[in-house]
């Protein structure tokens, strides 16, 4: 059973750790035609030492949901394992899956009680809900938090199925906050990697593309970031579920990234006057 | 000790600031010491530490394994600070016994690293100061090792080095058994005396070049016969 720390935030003494712990990444998500794209190097760092270099940042939790951490290894460890742990119980209590939106909000209250201590996690959820059927609706309703009960059932079942479907990404972290957006990106490499997803996001990308696209950003921060590096992690996920891609290494694309430069700069060479 | 810092830009000496007394705090935690290290292969695990118990510049023992054998299939090493390590072990081997008499099996080695995890986690705000490394054979036979980090972060690698002397032998391991930052070379896979041979050559580079590791190295070999233990001399000073 994996049991919760109490929170020990209303202790006045608190103990100095001789050791430091594992931080500094680069993940990524966002949302296109064709899904939702979550990204993330495999570097863990401990103070100045790379303490693990393959690490797993982004971990399934359902078949339509894949949550990308950051922040401290151990804390984003145990709470995506208690996580998965909660989902599986609301589905077999309730025998209907949790919508994104409802898991986001279930991990920040989990996540609240630390607000203030030591404990660094920033989750971002991404995933697939898939369509309810109108009579499931009818019957959660009355849960559903963000309506009034003044406005017709007609109009809340119409909203709410283009709401509650199709791809979310929502952003969770410790300090409490819980974001729903098109494009995040979290970690101390995530500068670089806005700059470069900013420049070329679009709605229309295609699968190759957008792919290529969260690689190339990853890429570009890990080369900048020196907590960010070794390999690359991508989870793609559609209306039939997550896909992983094998592990690349950031190695070879730098490696082809130079032999790119070293072309190019050949040509500018030859079209100098002489 | 006179450096740069203490002579001004004319070449003359600073004055001497006296910054006034500082309050030491009772910290709970010491330093001990040590070096764990932990090689799986195809069907062998091997988790070897040296043997010195240290605190500050002295050394308290010169026979203090750090490998403690937890199963026949699973063995842990454990270095940081000594206490913890000593009552981890005990809370472990009581989960252990518990676990064997509730469900009338011994704990997989897989199990034993997932416990370990939460055991850890449980004290994530007074953390057990202690580098984990538990080396076994999984169930289907194949060598395994799980890494720790002190709040139970964990992972199951195929090499892994722990403590003080870490930093210095995981890239040497990384290099000799994960064919890293090599052009060219054919990756043979590793047979368990060539292991041995190489846990034994990498502790005799620790005990060099770090000062907590040194005195004994004891090697905990673990194939399906059971576990093997030898113990090698390392340097005293």
């Amino acid at each position: 059973m994996t049991q919760i720390p109490s929170s020990q935030a209303s202790q006045s003494v608190s103990v100095r750790r001789p050791f430091p712990l594992s931080h500094g990444t680069t993940t990524l998500g966002f949302i296109f035609q064709g899904g939702v794209i979550a990204a993330a190097d495999t570097r863990a760092s401990a103070g100045g030492l790379v303490a693990c270099p393959a690490v797993h940042k982004i971990t399934p939790i359902h078949s339509h949901l894949v949550v990308t951490s950051s922040g401290s290894g151990a804390d984003c460890m145990l709470w995506e394992r208690i996580l998965i742990r909660e989902i599986r119980l609301y589905q077999l209590r309730h025998k209907r899956r949790l919508s994104i939106r409802g898991t986001a909000k279930l991990l920040s209250f989990m996540l609240h009680p630390f607000k203030g201590t030591d404990v660094c996690v920033a989750l971002t959820l991404c995933g697939w809900d898939k369509d309810d059927s109108v009579e499931n609706l009818e019957e959660t309703l009355g849960t559903t938090d963000d309506c009034s009960p003044s406005v017709s059932k007609d109009v809340l079942s119409k909203t709410n199925l283009q709401c509650c479907s199709g791809p979310k990404l929502i952003y969770v972290c410790s300090d409490g906050a819980r974001l729903q957006g098109d494009i995040f990106s979290v970690g101390s490499g995530s500068p670089y990697a806005y700059g470069v997803l900013d420049g070329s996001l679009r709605w229309s990308l295609s699968k190759e593309e957008a792919i290529s696209l969260a690689r190339e950003a990853v890429f570009r921060a890990t080369h900048r970031d020196a907590y960010s590096g070794n390999n690359v992690d991508l989870f793609h996920v559609t209306a039939e579920g997550w896909k992983q891609r094998q592990r690349e290494d950031l190695k070879e694309e730098y490696y082809r990234d130079m032999e790119k430069k070293g072309k190019k700069i050949d040509l500018k060479m030859q079209k100098l006057p002489k | 000790m006179l450096s740069a810092q203490n002579f001004g830009e004319s070449g003359k000496m600073k004055e001497y600031h006296y910054t006034g007394p500082v309050e030491h705090r009772f910290s709970p935690y010491a330093f001990n010491g040590g070096t764990v290290l932990a090689v799986a292969g195809e069907d062998f695990a091997i988790v070897a530490s040296d043997t010195r118990l240290s605190e500050g510049y002295s050394i308290h023992s010169r026979d203090s394994p750090k490998c403690y054998k937890l199963t026949d299939t699973t063995v842990i090493g454990c270095s940081g600070f000594h206490g913890d390590c000593l009552t981890l072990t005990k809370i472990i081997d009581a989960r252990l016994k518990m676990y064997k008499h509730s469900n009338n099996k011994t704990m997989t080695s897989g199990a034993i690293a997932a416990m370990l995890s939460t055991i850890l986690y449980s004290r994530r705000f007074f953390p057990y100061y202690v580098y984990n490394i538990i080396g076994g054979l999984d169930e289907q036979g194949k060598g395994a090792v799980y890494s720790f980090d002190p709040v139970g972060s964990y992972q199951r690698d195929t090499y892994k080095a722990g403590g003080s002397a870490s930093a210095m032998l995981q890239p040497l391991l990384d290099n000799q058994i994960g064919f890293k930052n090599m052009e060219g070379v054919e990756h043979v896979p590793l047979s368990k005396d060539k292991a041995v041979q190489l846990v034994k050559d990498v502790f005799i580079s620790a005990a060099e070049r770090d000062v907590y590791t040194g005195d004994a190295l004891r090697i905990c070999i673990i194939t399906k016969e059971g576990i093997q233990e030898q113990n090698i001399p390392l340097r005293k000073d």
